[in-house]
C-alpha cells in the first residue's frame, strides 16, 4: 500500500455517520425481541383475589392457598405462639416491621389484622423457596434447643418466627410479605384486595 | 482475493481419488485444514493422563447433542396440567422413560452425560492449573475455556428445569431469584428472565428454547474459538516448556509429534475407557444415589411446597456453598446480594488467573512447596465446599462440627488462594526448567 494515500475526511465522516445510524437501527431492532420476554398481557391479567373460608381452621393449624401462583399461609396462632413474639424482639432483624413488607394495617406486633390470624406469603425473601413449618418448641424437629417455633427455609437456612419475622444473621433480608387482605365476614377473608385507606 | 491454498502442494497424484481431492481443494481448504489441525498439527510428545479430558469433552458434547436431538422428538415443554393432574412436561419425560422405544436409554445417556460433562471439564481445568496451561501465550485459550464453563453452567441449569419436577422448579426459583438481589434493576430483571411473576409455563418454554438452540450455538462457537486459539499457539505440556523453541530442519518442533495419528490413537484409548465407565453408570446407576438424578425430581413441580431439603446437582454445589456462605449485610446491601456476588466472582475470578500467577515457570513439576501445598488445600476446600453444598445448612460433621462456619472458612480460602497468588507465586522456590520436554 502506498504511504501517500490520504484519508478523505468528508468520506470518512460519511462512513462514520452511516455506521452510527445503522447501529441505532440495529439496537432498535433488538427492542421487540427483548420486550417479547416480558410477562405477556395474559400473564399480567392473571392474579385475581382469592376468597378463603377460615371456618375449619382450628387454633394452632395452618392452611395454604394459592394466590398469583404463590403459596399464601393462613395460621391460626395459639396464645403460646403469640406469647413467643415479644420474647424474640431482640433476635429478629426487623422487630417493629419497619420495612414495607406488609400493608400499613398489619404493621403491628403480630403483623396481622386479627391478633391470632396471620396471613403471609409463604415465600422466603431470600431466594424464593417456601419455608417449612417448625411449630414445635426445642430440638424435636431438628432445630436448636432454644427454638420457640416458627419456620425454617430448607434452601439456605433462614428462620422466621410466628409473625413471619426473619431472625438476624440469616441470608433472608426481610420479613415474610403480608399480602393485602380483608375480612369479608368473621370467618371469610379475601386475599389480594383490601379496602382503601384501611 | 488471495487464496490460502498452495495448489502445488495439493497436486493430484493422478488417481480418481486424487483428482477429486484436488478439485475440492481448489474450492475448499479440505486438505489444508486436515493438515493444519490434525496430520501436521504438532503436539508435544510428552502428553500424559491429564491430556485425555479435552477430547473427552468433545465426545460428551457429541453424546449430549445427539441424545438431545432425539429427546426433543418426544419431550413437551408445557407446564399445564393434563387430564391425570400431572404437568404435561413432567408426563412427557415419564412417557419417554416408559413408552418410547429405548427412550429410557437416550434419556439416561443425556442425564448422565450432563454430569460426565462436568467431571471431564473440571479435570480438564485442573490440568490447566497443574501445568500452567493458562500462562502466556495461552491466556485467550483459558478465557474462552472459562466462558465455555459459564455457558455450560447455564446450559445445565436450564436443561434441569425441563423435566418440571420439584427440584427443577425450586432450583430455577432460587437461581432466577438470585438476579433480584441486584440493587435497583434486580426485580424487573428477574421478572424479565421468568417472563412471569413466578416460575411458570413462560419460564419453561424459554428455558427450553435456550437449552436446545441458543446456548448450544454459543457453546459451539466458543469451543471453535478455544480450539482455534489452541492450534494457533500450540499445546502446553506437563513440563510447561515451549516446544516451538527447538525446531528441526523442516521447521517442525523437535519435541512435537503430529496430532494424527499419534494423539488420535491415544485419545481413542481414553474414549474407550470413558465409555466403559459411562455405560456402567447409564446401565447400573443412572440415578447415581440421588446425586445424578435427585429423588425429589421424581415428584411433579408443586409451586406451593418446597421439598424439605433442596440442593443443586453435585456439579453446582461448590458454587452454591459460596452463595450460602455470605450471611452478613455489607455496605448497606443485603447478605443475599453478597452471596450472589460471591457465587459469580467464584467463576469470574478464573478469568484473571493468567495475570495472578507470577511464577517464572509454568508446570507444577518445577514449582515450589508453597504452590504444591496451597493447590492441594485448594482442591480439598473445593471438595469440602462441594460436599457441604449437597447438605442442608444445618449439617454438622460427625454430628458435632457445624458445617456452616467450615463452608465460610473454605469460601474465604477459595478467594484468598487467587487473590494472594501474585504474592506467594513470586516468593515460592523454583527448580530450573529443562530446555526440552522430558518423558
Amino acid at each position: 500500500m502506498s504511504n501517500e494515500c490520504k484519508v478523505d475526511g468528508a468520506r470518512r465522516r460519511l462512513v462514520v455517520a452511516t455506521a452510527a445510524v445503522g447501529g441505532v437501527g440495529a439496537i432498535a431492532a433488538v427492542v421487540p425481541f427483548v420486550a417479547s420476554m416480558l410477562p405477556s398481557e395474559r400473564a399480567k391479567a392473571a392474579g385475581a383475589p382469592v376468597e378463603v373460608d377460615l371456618g375449619s381452621l382450628e387454633s394452632g393449624q395452618m392452611m395454604t392457598v394459592e394466590w398469583r401462583g404463590r403459596p399464601v399461609w393462613i395460621i391460626n396462632r395459639t396464645p403460646s405462639m403469640l406469647e413467643s413474639l415479644p420474647k424474640l424482639d431482640d433476635a429478629v432483624a426487623d422487630p417493629k416491621s419497619e420495612k414495607p413488607m406488609q400493608p400499613a394495617y398489619c404493621r403491628n406486633e403480630t403483623r396481622s389484622i386479627k391478633a391470632e390470624i396471620l396471613v403471609v406469603v409463604g415465600i422466603c425473601t431470600h431466594l424464593g423457596c417456601s419455608p417449612s413449618a417448625k411449630f414445635k418448641k426445642g430440638a424435636e424437629e431438628g432445630m436448636d434447643s432454644a427454638w420457640l417455633g416458627g419456620f425454617l427455609c430448607p434452601c439456605h437456612g433462614s428462620t422466621f418466627d410466628f409473625a413471619g419475622r426473619v431472625f438476624k444473621n440469616k441470608p433472608a433480608p426481610d420479613n415474610l410479605e403480608v399480602p393485602p387482605h380483608t375480612y369479608l365476614s368473621e370467618k371469610r377473608i379475601l386475599i389480594g384486595e383490601d379496602k382503601k385507606g384501611a | 482475493m488471495a487464496s490460502h491454498t498452495d495448489f502445488e502442494k495439493y497436486k493430484s497424484d493422478g488417481t480418481l481419488q486424487g483428482n477429486l481431492l484436488e478439485w475440492i481443494d481448489a474450492r475448499f481448504p479440505a486438505t489444508s485444514m486436515w493438515r493444519g489441525h490434525l496430520s501436521e498439527y504438532y503436539a508435544p510428545k510428552n502428553f500424559n493422563f491429564w491430556y485425555f479430558f479435552g477430547s473427552l469433552a468433545i465426545v460428551v458434547l457429541v453424546i449430549q447433542i445427539v441424545t438431545g436431538i432425539f429427546l426433543v422428538m418426544h419431550y413437551k415443554p408445557d407446564a399445564s396440567i393434563n387430564a391425570n393432574g400431572i404437568p404435561v412436561a413432567f408426563a412427557s419425560v415419564e412417557y419417554i422413560m416408559r413408552d418410547v422405544s429405548w427412550g429410557w436409554l437416550i434419556r439416561y445417556m443425556h442425564s448422565t452425560g450432563a454430569s460426565a460433562f462436568f467431571v471431564v471439564v473440571y479435570l480438564h481445568m485442573f490440568r490447566g492449573m497443574l501445568y500452567g496451561s493458562y500462562r502466556q501465550p495461552r491466556e485467550l485459550i483459558w478465557i474462552f475455556g472459562t466462558l465455555i464453563f459459564l455457558c455450560l453452567m447455564a446450559e445445565a441449569f436450564m436443561g434441569y428445569l425441563l423435566p418440571w419436577g420439584q427440584m427443577s422448579f425450586w432450583g430455577a426459583q432460587v437461581i432466577v431469584n438470585l438476579f433480584s438481589a441486584i440493587p435497583l434493576v434486580g426485580e424487573p430483571l428477574s421478572i424479565w428472565i421468568r417472563g412471569d411473576f413466578v416460575v411458570g409455563d413462560a419460564t419453561l418454554n424459554r428455558f427450553f428454547s435456550f437449552h436446545v438452540i441458543a446456548l448450544p450455538l454459543v457453546l459451539l462457537g466458543l469451543i471453535a474459538a478455544h480450539i482455534l486459539a489452541l492450534h494457533e499457539v500450540g499445546s502446553n505440556n506437563p513440563d510447561g516448556v515451549e516446544i516451538k523453541k527447538r525446531k528441526d530442519v523442516h521447521g517442525n518442533p523437535l519435541d512435537g509429534i503430529p496430532f494424527h495419528p499419534y494423539y488420535t490413537v491415544k485419545d481413542i484409548v481414553g474414549v474407550v475407557v470413558f465409555l466403559m465407565v459411562f455405560s456402567i453408570i447409564v446401565f447400573f446407576a443412572p440415578e447415581g444415589g440421588g446425586y445424578l438424578l435427585e429423588y425429589n425430581n421424581f415428584f411433579p413441580a408443586d409451586p406451593l411446597k418446597t421439598p424439605p431439603h433442596i440442593a443443586p446437582v453435585w456439579y453446582f454445589t461448590p458454587y452454591y456453598s459460596l452463595l450460602r456462605a455470605m450471611v452478613w449485610p455489607l455496605f448497606g446491601l443485603d447478605a443475599k446480594f453478597w452471596g450472589v456476588v460471591a457465587m459469580g466472582a467464584g467463576v469470574v475470578i478464573l478469568i484473571f488467573l493468567p495475570w495472578l500467577d507470577r511464577s517464572p515457570v509454568k508446570s507444577i513439576r518445577y514449582r515450589g512447596p508453597i504452590f504444591k501445598t496451597l493447590l492441594t488445600l485448594f482442591v480439598i476446600s473445593f471438595v469440602i465446599l462441594g460436599f457441604l453444598g449437597t447438605q442442608p445448612p444445618s449439617y454438622a460433621f460427625f454430628g458435632v462440627i457445624p458445617g456452616a462456619p467450615i463452608a465460610q472458612i473454605m469460601s474465604a480460602y477459595y478467594f484468598l488462594f487467587f487473590l494472594t497468588m501474585p504474592w506467594w507465586s513470586k516468593i515460592d522456590k523454583y527448580k530450573p526448567e529443562p530446555d526440552r520436554v522430558t518423558m
